[in-house]
């Protein structure tokens, strides 16, 4: 590996890393004392992470994680562009679990437009919110495992993953980047056929992550590479701003799906998992039994699911089926005004947050009465959990910062947005 | 007790000097006050046990293009206790386009603040770590600011160097 120059590193980078406690500079590093350039290109940063390490020896002294690599300006670009335009752009965000940011976007619009979908569709909506957690949660476990050495275990869960995926392919025809929600409802209805591969899923689903799960618990290797490494506790990962898994694996019960209820999670029964040793093994046991309870909920959903419309009949803010627009006038009327101008939702702002994968996935639209919304802020789980990287992995060795940034499952795509 | 109803009696009884606008808007209750207040009106809001709004969830700014008091800084806050979200604004002009920061309450608005300061060009003072967050040092716009185009500006993020 190259050797750093200060050229390459912003002297702001290299005040903020050294702090004034230290008289090491980057082109000469005392005897002991080194500052390694973790990424962006790095295969354990989990995308285009960078990060600065301050090493003694091997132990890690400070850290500056550096994001924006894959800043896109999606903010910039949802001011630019219909509520409708942006549902695809939300998929780029957490692109492994493309349809929990899609329900996110639609449901902060329906907020901010005062509409609701009808009940089939928020039925769907769960469905494919919670089969998005077990596809996320799964790659997150299987990297986690390969990260430390475990290759077996991604292979098992990706293979597990690509069921999801094939069940995306049947209801919206796309496997990644899916696009299925419209607001006021979902694309097309739920086939019986992506019902019955859900329910098949769900089926076996326990049982192979069960036989995943075997290869690790009891694998000592696995066990000592993360019990204790990265602790924080539940009082410190609230100031740090931590949710999702990363927040519950140190003792807080926080789930927007109970906290704050949306959809139709508040008849549903399932358990908020929480561990309280707050290390990464503690993150990984959440996260596998979160999956179970995901599993748990879809069997739910597809057993409640009423029958009914899955789209708004509201032509004024939904758009409306194509039959519709081929044969009746005001349809077609609306049709022509929404895509031409937008779904104008009144003056005001809304903030509406989803419980997604990594963690609260909240959008804060502010309207103005245009068809754009004037302001998009796009509150992002993975950005805020790696704040408390530095706090994490002060202390611990370079080999934990790769199982330590693997526990918290940041996602750049939605990190850098 | 409802904190729709709670959180303004607390802090007209806290500030009675303050002067702040509530609206609740699609069962989203915010409350707008001045800039100079920002850091105390937010530590008290963590800090009372009835509230006890710990989380901070999120800080971001909006620019009104036009307006006299051009940005309006947004805090996001919950309350773990009671299971309520709540927004704080804060106005601040571009002639004096800066406000204190909220980091010596929350230390999680390090970041809120430095992508704020990166997008819209808003100085937060007494902030331990004021860099950009996902620009280029070097880079001279702030990109969510309505006057900058959505296209960048060319020449403005320059190509490495050749050797």
């Amino acid at each position: 590996m190259p050797k750093l120059t200060k050229d390459e590193v912003h002297p702001k980078i290299i005040e903020a890393l050294l702090g004034t406690d230290s008289d090491i500079s980057v082109d000469d590093a005392l005897e002991n004392e080194m500052v390694l350039n973790m990424g962006p290109q790095h295969p354990a940063t989990h995308g285009v992470l960078r990060v600065l390490l301050r090493l003694d020896g091997e132990t890690v002294v400070a850290s500056i994680p550096e994001l924006g690599y894959l800043h896109r300006g999606y903010e910039k670009m949802a001011e630019n562009m219909s509520y409708y335009e942006f549902i695809p752009h939300t998929d780029r965000l957490d692109y492994l679990s493309p349809m929990a940011n899609n329900v996110a976007w639609v449901l902060a619009v329906e907020k901010l437009a005062g509409i609701e979908a009808p009940p089939r569709a928020q039925y769907i909506r769960m469905m494919i919110a919670e089969l998005a957690r077990i596809a996320s949660h799964l790659v997150a476990i299987g990297s986690l495992a390969m990260d430390v050495g475990a290759l077996t275990v991604f292979l098992w869960t990706l293979r597990e993953r690509e069921k999801i995926l094939d069940i995306w392919d049947i209801l919206c025809g796309a496997r990644f980047t899916n696009s299925y929600t419209r607001i006021g409802g979902v694309a097309n209805d739920a086939q019986p056929e992506a019902l019955a591969k859900a329910k098949w899923f769900i089926d076996q689903f326990d049982e192979n992550l069960d036989e995943c799960e075997r290869l690790i618990n009891t694998n000592r290797i696995f066990i000592e590479r993360l019990e204790g490494a990265g602790v924080i506790s539940g009082n410190d990962a609230i100031e740090m701003g931590m949710t999702g898994p990363s927040l519950r694996g140190s003792g807080v019960a926080y789930d927007l799906r109970r906290n704050s209820p949306y959809l139709c999670y508040n008849d549903m029964d399932f358990n908020v998992v929480t561990y309280s040793e707050g290390d990464s093994l503690a993150r990984y046991f959440v996260r596998a039994d979160e999956a179970r309870e995901s599993a748990k909920i879809v069997r739910q959903v597809l057993d409640k699911m009423p029958q009914g419309e899955v789209l708004l009949n509201q032509p004024k803010k939904v758009l409306p089926h194509k039959t519709e627009i081929y044969t009746k006038m005001e349809e077609l009327i609306y049709d022509f005004m929404i895509v031409n101008f937008g779904i104008n939702p009144p003056e005001g702002d809304i903030y509406h947050a989803i419980e997604g994968s990594k963690g609260e996935l909240g959008f804060y639209l502010v309207s103005k009465g245009e068809g754009h919304p004037w302001r998009c802020k796009i509150r992002s789980p993975s950005m805020v959990n790696l704040q408390s990287l530095p706090h994490l992995i002060k202390g611990r060795m370079v080999s934990d910062v790769v199982a330590i940034i693997g526990s918290i499952d940041p996602i750049m795509g939605e990190a850098d947005k | 007790m409802n904190l729709k109803e709670l959180v303004p009696q607390k802090l007209q009884e806290k500030f009675p000097k303050l002067s702040f606008e509530f609206v609740d808007y699609r069962g989203d209750l915010s409350v707008k006050l001045e800039k100079e207040h920002i850091v105390e009106v937010c530590r008290f809001l963590k800090e009372e046990p009835e509230l006890e709004f710990r989380l901070c969830v999120d800080v971001t700014a909006i620019d009104w293009a036009k307006r006299k008091n051009r940005f309006t800084v947004v805090y996001h806050m919950f309350s773990l206790k009671h299971n309520f979200r709540l927004r704080l604004k804060a106005d601040v002009d571009e002639s004096e386009c800066c406000i204190d920061s909220v980091t010596s309450v929350w230390k999680t608005a390090d970041w809120h603040e430095r992508e704020t300061y990166d997008m819209f060009g808003i100085t937060f003072n007494n902030h331990p770590d004021l860099r950009r967050m996902y620009m280029p040092e070097e880079f001279e716009y702030y990109p969510l600011r309505k006057d900058f185009p959505l296209m960048g500006i060319p020449g403005s993020l320059p190509l490495p160097k050749k050797d």
